[in-house]
């Protein structure tokens, strides 16, 4: 036998019961369950762990694995794809797959699965996921982009092709993080005549090297030197758009927040754009600006350490 | 929410996003007994007091996909299905919370 072992990966013996694969089953997927585990290979892990117990906890297919397993497949190896096959698209909200203990819940959710399946041969196609990152640029301005996803499409008998999708999307002007952009009929094909699913765009905004939001407001923050603090100024600050004049108030604190209304991500109600001062400090460049250290040292009554209590 | 025509312009969905039960059930293509069994059990919340009148947000779509999945997958009884979606909600909202004040540690570091 090459490549994976359902024994191996359930983590159980050759001659385990039917009652100790059951657990095996229910331990390991409430582990690797891609909707309880953020591992990056927690969806790969679960469906092998539903290939391997979809055919341990059967015992025909169980006693021909083990068959095949001893002593080689007569024309080729054993064919996991079709155990697979139903599983790969796993995250993508089929409703028509349901399996497993017949109880009330099931019940409830099996009804679908006879009505999509059982009584025409038409079914719906899926709806698919994707995360979509945005710069803040492109929500600032709003954009188009050409984005490749992989759709999944069924053919009568059910059998699964990958398919690679492009599509155009605009991406409306103010999208925030957590929004999701529906397009509707963009998911998989439907089957004889079903449905085809929606394609869901999940925003989740870049990191910025200068800007940071928070929903539609924006903060940035923004160097400055100790008399522009004291003195007040004018400086000009980058935005998400043109660079903007912003008036430092005379006795300015490192640390205070200034607002900019409105500039922050557009929308029905724009954000702002918050511009936190800090204070830097000059490096003197020579013996004279050292004398203006020494003079402030000399004249001003300066412990930065009071409120710690020590000098 | 209106319904987008054009090919490639989405809707936007966001918190303030609602459903009319009509609606919700297309989108999560579920029977309309099966959605009100579900609100019964407490398994998605519906705002409003009857179906006529029932409100839906996204994030009941989101969590109806996922009970399935999970009562498929994990073998779950229904009060096990609700518990699991509300925790696993809780959590998503912690992570989020907490890369967000992390990253906001960064930008003040």
């Amino acid at each position: 036998m090459s490549e994976i072992d359902y024994y191996q990966i359930m983590g159980i013996d050759e001659d385990a019961s039917i009652d100790s694969i059951k657990k095996a089953y229910r331990r390991l997927a409430r582990k690797y369950h891609p909707d309880v585990s953020k591992d990056e290979d927690a969806e790969e892990k679960f469906k092998q762990l539903s290939a391997a117990y979809d055919v341990l906890k059967n015992k025909e297919k169980r006693a021909e694995y083990d068959h095949i397993r001893k002593h080689g497949a007569p024309g080729g190896s054993w064919d996991g794809a079709q155990n697979r096959g139903d599983q790969s698209n796993y995250h993508h909200g089929n409703f028509e797959n349901a399996q497993g203990a017949n109880d009330f819940f099931e019940s409830i959710f099996g009804r679908q699965r006879r009505e999509g399946a059982g009584y025409s041969y038409s079914m719906d196609g899926d709806d698919v996921h994707y995360r979509l990152a945005v710069t803040l640029e492109e929500s600032y301005q709003g954009s188009r982009r050409l984005i490749s996803f992989e759709s999944v499409e069924r053919d009568n008998s059910g059998v699964a092709t990958k398919k690679v999708q492009k599509i155009n999307v605009t991406i409306p002007k103010g999208v925030i993080n957590g929004q999701q952009l529906r397009l509707k009929g963009k998911g998989n094909p439907g089957i004889s005549g079903g449905r085809p699913g929606d394609l869901f765009l999940e925003i989740e905004l870049e990191a910025h090297p200068l800007f940071h939001a928070d929903q539609r407001d924006i903060t940035l923050i923004l160097p400055v030197a100790p008399w522009e603090l004291v003195l007040g100024e004018s400086v000009d600050v980058p935005t998400l758009g043109d660079p903007k004049k912003l008036k430092i108030p005379p006795n300015s604190k490192s640390g205070q927040k200034l607002r900019l209304k409105g500039e922050g991500l557009p929308g029905k109600s724009p954000g702002d754009l918050y511009v936190v001062l800090q204070v830097t400090m000059p490096h003197p460049a020579n013996e004279s600006d050292r004398q203006l250290f020494e003079q402030m040292k000399r004249q001003m009554a300066f412990n930065p350490r009071e409120h710690i209590r020590v000098k | 929410m209106e319904i987008s025509q054009s090919s490639d312009r989405p809707d936007i969905i966001d918190q303030s996003t609602r459903y009319s039960f009509n609606q919700f059930c297309e989108l999560c293509r579920m029977e309309p007994e099966v959605v009100i069994l579900l609100v019964e059990e407490g398994v998605i919340i519906a705002e409003g007091r009857q179906p006529a009148t029932w409100t839906f947000s996204f994030q009941m779509v989101k969590r109806l996909k996922r009970a399935y999945r999970l009562q498929r997958d994990l073998e779950l009884n229904i009060s096990g299905v609700a518990l699991s979606v509300e925790l696993l909600e809780e959590i998503d909202q912690l992570r989020d919370e907490l890369a967000r004040l992390r990253s906001r540690l960064e930008t003040l570091a």
